[in-house]
């Protein structure tokens, strides 16, 4: 689940629904907290964790989305 | 389930549809030039798009800095990231009228000039050559334009994706047909309009994405489904170019726009540079082997020689710092953050980059010097169009160009009937099928059907005409079985079906062109049944159409 609200911070005015390009919360109800009803379709932009004003939410990314590396090497 | 229809009309001298980069400035510009405007917005216009959280390169032209050469800026531009699928005239435009652009940015508060007093070019670019990427802050770009539109009494009509545009008997555009998503009951919303300016993005979804399991992980925004391209083709509106694919590229699984936002240098396995451009970091250049070598990635992988990283770890800890900052003004604090959460050091780890699926970014609408596209009261801007190519400049600018001309045409014709359109009463028809459906398919069966249909058959490794003649039939009865079985139980499904039925439409266009180009040409349009270029095809650019039902092509003269 992309989107993790922290219920004990969320100040429920459903600003990250409103605001989320893909719509992965679908319709939420001011007054409570908003629920990811869509979270394979998060596009991980992040808007709604920079524009939460509570900070109660955080990003979880699926493995699917792994960063690969190696150990940086200079020729 | 059942579609309501709202009983009152949206009416406005100018209807934007997508409130992107492009939409929000075509709704300043054509409010500042005395238009009533309103703008359909699929999601909100405070996030929303390809630039919804940022982007930090900017194409510009600025005489104080660059001189009076103008043509030496545009032979860069057409010798590295946009390339040289654009008419010249729409490109010099683009570029001659980006400064002012930048203007009006910083008087809406913008960050154009994060660096200090004057204005910075990094990025994209080749050593010794000009630099015409401005480098800028845009994490608050859409929260203000948003602002902006808002203060010139723009009224925005979030939630609402529009799906068909409606147009009269003489095939002007007269409004559009629209799904108001906020609820799960969806409701229909018809907006009368004297001009239509469309600014709905790419089509991302329509290739298999990096990790084909996952459909939403795209460069561009997912939400941008070729609906734009869709609608106005089904209007009768010219497609130009989308037979040549782009390719973007980025951090492997993790596709994400923004690979000049990387200071670093392209290498293989064992530290050696890919390309001939940099060895060592440098924040001024980037690394643009990648620019003119979209496939690196991909066919490193393909020769064995593979694979391909990003390597930052020789960067002084000042171009880190200057980096990481960039991360958030381009809008991927995602990237920053999962390097933190899975405490990977850029000093010390290089990441490995790919090339992602096929992108139809600067492959769209054929517009003319006013943005008009090929339909009377229709406009564009954007990645959305065909012939012209400048991602944030192109949306930014001709968003600009557009609404100043689409604001002069309102003011010549007068509101045309729209309530009784065939077409309204056609479409609710289509959306009540699906809603209806008691057991039937979900959208992400199509979407995925499409992508692996679209790799195989329309693909970019080998095309010819039994491969492409067997994906248009394909294409085809996917089309027929999702009308027949697709299924939603609520609004977001519904919108989510129809962005695969565009898809689906544009998907097709791809493959009638693709086969119709009986040559080779680029890096990525090979025909195993014509394997040489026809140099009668240079500075020739495909184009597709319907009128009355039939399907034109032609290959038109650029424009140099």
């Amino acid at each position: 689940m992309p989107p993790v609200i922290d219920e004990a911070k969320c100040i429920k005015c459903t600003k990250c629904a409103q605001i989320c390009c893909v719509d992965v919360y679908g319709p939420a109800e001011p007054g409570e907290v908003p629920t990811v009803r869509f979270p394979e379709e998060c596009w991980h932009c992040r808007a709604c964790v920079m524009d939460c004003p509570a900070g109660a939410i955080d990003l979880r990314y699926p493995l699917p989305y792994m960063l690969l590396y190696e150990d940086s090497k200079t020729n | 389930m059942s579609v309501k229809r709202r009983s009152e009309i949206i009416k406005s001298d100018v209807l934007i549809v997508g409130g992107g980069i492009g939409g929000m400035q075509a709704a300043i510009t054509a409010a500042d030039e005395g238009a009533t405007v309103v703008v359909a917005e699929k999601a909100d216009t405070r996030r929303s798009g390809s630039g919804a959280t940022g982007n930090d390169h900017f194409m510009c032209y600025i005489p104080s800095y660059h001189g009076e050469d103008f043509d030496a800026i545009i032979a860069e531009v057409t010798d590295t990231l946009v390339g040289p699928l654009q008419d010249l005239d729409l490109l010099r435009l683009m570029m001659g009228r980006s400064f002012e652009v930048v203007q009006k940015w910083e008087s809406y508060g913008i960050n154009m000039r994060p660096y200090g007093e004057d204005y910075a070019f990094y990025g994209h670019a080749m050593p010794g050559r000009r630099r015409y990427h401005l480098k800028y802050d845009g994490q608050l770009q859409k929260p203000l334009l948003t602002k902006e539109a808002k203060k010139r009494g723009v009224q925005i009509v979030n939630k609402t994706v529009i799906n068909q545009l409606l147009t009269d008997e003489s095939g002007r555009v007269i409004g559009a047909i629209g799904i108001c998503t906020a609820e799960d009951e969806p409701e229909v919303v018809i907006f009368q309009a004297k001009a239509v300016i469309i600014s709905t993005g790419n089509a991302s979804r329509m290739y298999p994405s990096t990790n084909p399991a996952y459909l939403f992980n795209q460069a561009d925004c997912p939400a941008t489904t070729g609906s734009g391209h869709a609608m106005a083709y089904r209007a009768g509106a010219r497609l130009v170019n989308i037979d040549m694919p782009y390719l973007h590229a980025g951090p492997k699984y993790f596709a994400r726009c923004g690979k000049a936002t990387w200071i670093g240098v392209l290498v293989d396995y064992y530290g050696r540079p890919v390309g001939p451009f940099v060895n060592k970091p440098t924040k001024e250049l980037g690394d643009a082997t990648s620019d003119i070598w979209q496939g690196v990635f991909q066919e490193k992988m393909e020769n064995g020689s593979g694979p391909v990283f990003m390597n930052c770890a020789e960067n002084t800890p000042e171009d880190t710092e200057f980096m990481m900052k960039s991360f958030y003004s381009e809008g991927d604090t995602s990237i920053v953050d999962y390097l933190q959460q899975y405490h990977i050091d850029l000093n010390q780890s290089m990441i490995e980059f790919g090339t992602y699926d096929y992108a139809l970014c600067g492959r769209g609408l054929d517009i003319q010097l006013s943005g008009q596209t090929s339909l009377e009261g229709l406009y564009a801007a954007g990645d959305v169009l065909g012939n012209v190519r400048g991602d944030i400049t192109s949306a930014a600018v001709f968003g600009m160009i557009s609404a100043e001309n689409a604001a002069a045409y309102a003011k010549t014709v007068d509101f045309a009937e729209v309530e009784t359109h065939p077409l309204i009463q056609e479409s609710m028809d289509l959306y009540n099928s699906l809603l209806d459906r008691k057991i039937g398919a979900h959208w992400k069966e199509a979407n995925s059907m499409l992508q692996q249909i679209m790799k195989d058959y329309v693909g970019m490794k080998v095309r010819s005409k039994t491969l492409l003649k067997s994906g248009l039939k394909y294409l085809g009865d996917l089309k027929r079985y999702c009308k027949e079985q697709l299924k939603a139980e609520n609004a977001h499904e519904l919108m989510r079906c129809l962005e695969v039925l565009d898809l689906l439409d544009v998907a097709e266009a791809i493959a009638i062109t693709s086969e119709n180009r009986k040559e080779s040409r680029g890096a990525y349009h090979h025909r195993s049944d014509y394997t040489y270029t026809n140099p009668l095809l240079d500075n020739k650019f495909q184009t597709i159409e319907q009128k009355n039902g039939e399907i034109i092509l032609n290959f038109r003269d650029k424009v140099r």
